[in-house]
């Protein structure tokens, strides 16, 4: 392997170790509430679905406004098969909320690459059209379906989801993402999005490409419904709106399309944001839509566009400029 | 090394190309050459795959290309440069050349390759790292070119090379494919610049109206009347 990349893993690695350790011991220790938790689990849950839409949104380029319906799919699946094994087989905690987000993702992904099949054809507006068709069929399907509670929603939904374990799922999906993007697969979808015609004449099959971006966005999308139903204990259809779904590509647009990092910022800024403005509670849509006009008009490519921060080439550039100053003092 | 029999192709209920004849031997130039509509792109877009013969056989290397997804054409050998430089904008000059080298394994040869094409198109390696929508429509076309070329194609295809571009530049490109020609590839062009065209190609089928209309040696088409009055200005 080489240098430059194993020394970036070892620092990208202890950054997110250390703030799971900040977390955790303020956790243990109590300077950090249950109240602030929560907000660092939802944060969690967010940046697993923004960073997810962003594979289909910011890689593929595709208008996908259905990510709610698959998240519905991921958190229906996933908190029946921890009801089956919870009953069936004594398996430590984690090992089950394991197993059961995995499902849910799979369950998820299968539904994902369905819904790419339209994209074949279709592009842009209409391509999102009907995504957005899609997802409201598997709210209405579970508004009716029995089995999981219909409309009255689901109960009873262990709570497995804790700050520690949501964290570390949340890490290796995101590094996960981040391969992708830098993977040969991700330059491929990429190319689609820049020029599908130019793709094929270079040998890129796009079909196989296209469904394989639908199927890892609702695959990780699964696993974020999961943990978002066993944080909750409780599943109600009516929050997979399509309001939803806009919610999540707000942040995407905000973060910058095609940027991951950006999704990850953008999702903690747009889940905190709104706990701030609570005390403003009458203004606080206001607010919220204020800061997405703004945004939109100084900066439509989103708050990093389509560049990704960099840990490691930040501290070189930090270490840099100290040397600088030194040389500056010296002479 | 490319046949081409009777081939008819529809858009919906519109007859673009109505049994059209041609073949590229090795090493050859050839180039299709004709009005707007007569179905120059048609034909090209056909061999590449992204329209489907609704009539006929494309035979490459004893291969019926009518069955093949495009996006296995250019592993038989096969490199498109599509009409109106598409190249993958939002992406820098290195990244475009190496989505050419897509479908090849060998670290070697790509490397090789990339010189290769540096060495032809030193403005490429001048602005490697820009991406590649700032660049001017010039060297936009010489970036499709180098990305066709990085599949290490036998035949290589192009559609329109000269559209839009300014007259030095067009030299610029038509020399450049004469080179690439007496370095092994073979080249079917299309064009709407028929004396350009005539002027580096071996042979030259002249379409109208989705029939080859005539063809020939470019040197005697260059010197027909009829070619002339019809498609060089007299």
């Amino acid at each position: 392997m080489d240098k430059a990349i194993k020394k970036s893993y070892i620092i990208n690695f202890s950054a997110v170790f250390l703030l799971w350790l900040l977390f955790y011991c303020g956790q243990q220790f109590g300077f950090i509430s249950n109240y602030l938790i929560g907000i660092i689990i939802n944060s969690c849950i967010m940046i697993i679905m923004a960073t997810s839409l962003n594979i289909v949104a910011g890689f593929l380029g595709e208008m996908a406004l259905g990510h709610a319906g698959l998240m519905a799919i991921g958190a229906y699946t996933g908190a029946v098969v921890s009801g089956w094994l919870l009953d069936a087989v004594s398996l430590p905690h984690i090992v089950v909320l394991v197993l059961a987000s995995l499902a849910g993702g799979l369950l998820a992904a299968g539904i994902g690459a369905l819904i790419s099949l339209p994209s074949m054809r279709l592009r842009g507006d209409y391509l999102g059209i009907v995504t957005i068709g899609f997802a409201e069929i598997i709210r209405i399907f579970f508004i009716n379906f029995e089995p999981t509670g219909a409309a009255n929603g689901m109960t009873g939904i262990k709570r497995l989801t804790t700050m520690s374990n949501s964290f570390w799922i949340m890490a290796i999906i995101v590094a996960l993402i981040f391969t992708i993007g830098k993977s040969r697969y991700g330059r491929a979808i990429m190319s689609i999005r820049e020029d599908e015609i130019a793709s094929e004449a270079s040998g890129i099959p796009t079909t196989k490409y296209k469904v394989l971006a639908f199927a890892l966005s609702s695959f990780f999308a699964g696993i974020g419904g999961s943990l978002y139903a066993h944080y909750q204990g409780y599943l109600d259809p009516n929050k997979f709106q399509f309001n939803y779904s806009i919610e999540m590509f707000t942040i995407v647009v905000l973060g910058g399309l095609g940027s991951v990092t950006g999704s990850i910022i953008s999702a903690i800024v747009l889940t905190v944001l709104p706990e701030l403005l609570r005390q403003f509670s009458t203004y606080r849509l206001l607010v919220y839509s204020l800061a997405l006009i703004v945004m939109m008009i100084f900066r439509p490519q989103g708050i990093f566009g389509r560049y990704e921060f960099s840990l490691s080439k930040f501290m070189d550039e930090m270490k840099d400029k100290k040397k600088d100053k030194q040389k500056g003092s010296a002479a | 090394m490319l046949k081409v029999e009777n081939l008819n192709v529809h858009y919906g209920k519109i007859h673009a190309i109505k049994g059209i004849d041609f073949e590229v031997n090795d090493g050859e130039i050839v180039t299709l050459i004709g009005a707007n509509g007569a179905g120059k792109s048609t034909t090209l877009k056909t061999l590449s795959g992204l329209l489907r013969p609704t009539e006929g056989t494309i035979v490459f290397d004893d291969q019926d290309l009518t069955k093949v997804r495009p996006s296995s054409i250019p592993g038989l050998g096969i490199a498109q440069v599509p009409e109106g430089r598409q190249v993958f904008a939002e992406m820098s000059v290195l990244e475009n050349l190496t989505m050419g080298a897509y479908i090849r394994n060998d670290k070697d040869g790509i490397e090789s390759d990339l010189n290769q094409i540096f060495d032809y198109f030193p403005r490429l390696k001048e602005r490697i790292r820009q991406s590649a929508g700032t660049l001017s429509g010039g060297e936009q076309q010489m970036l499709a070119m180098g990305r066709a070329m990085m599949t290490r194609p036998k035949l290589m295809l192009l559609d329109e090379p000269s559209m839009g571009l300014a007259p030095i530049l067009v030299d610029e490109i038509f020399s450049m494919i004469r080179t690439i020609n007496d370095n092994g590839t073979t080249v079917l062009l299309v064009e709407q610049n028929a004396n350009k065209a005539l002027q580096i190609a071996d042979r030259a089928y002249v379409l109208e109206t989705g029939t080859v209309k005539l063809s020939g040696k470019a040197s005697d088409l260059l010197a027909n009347d009829e070619v002339r009055s019809a498609y060089l200005g007299g």
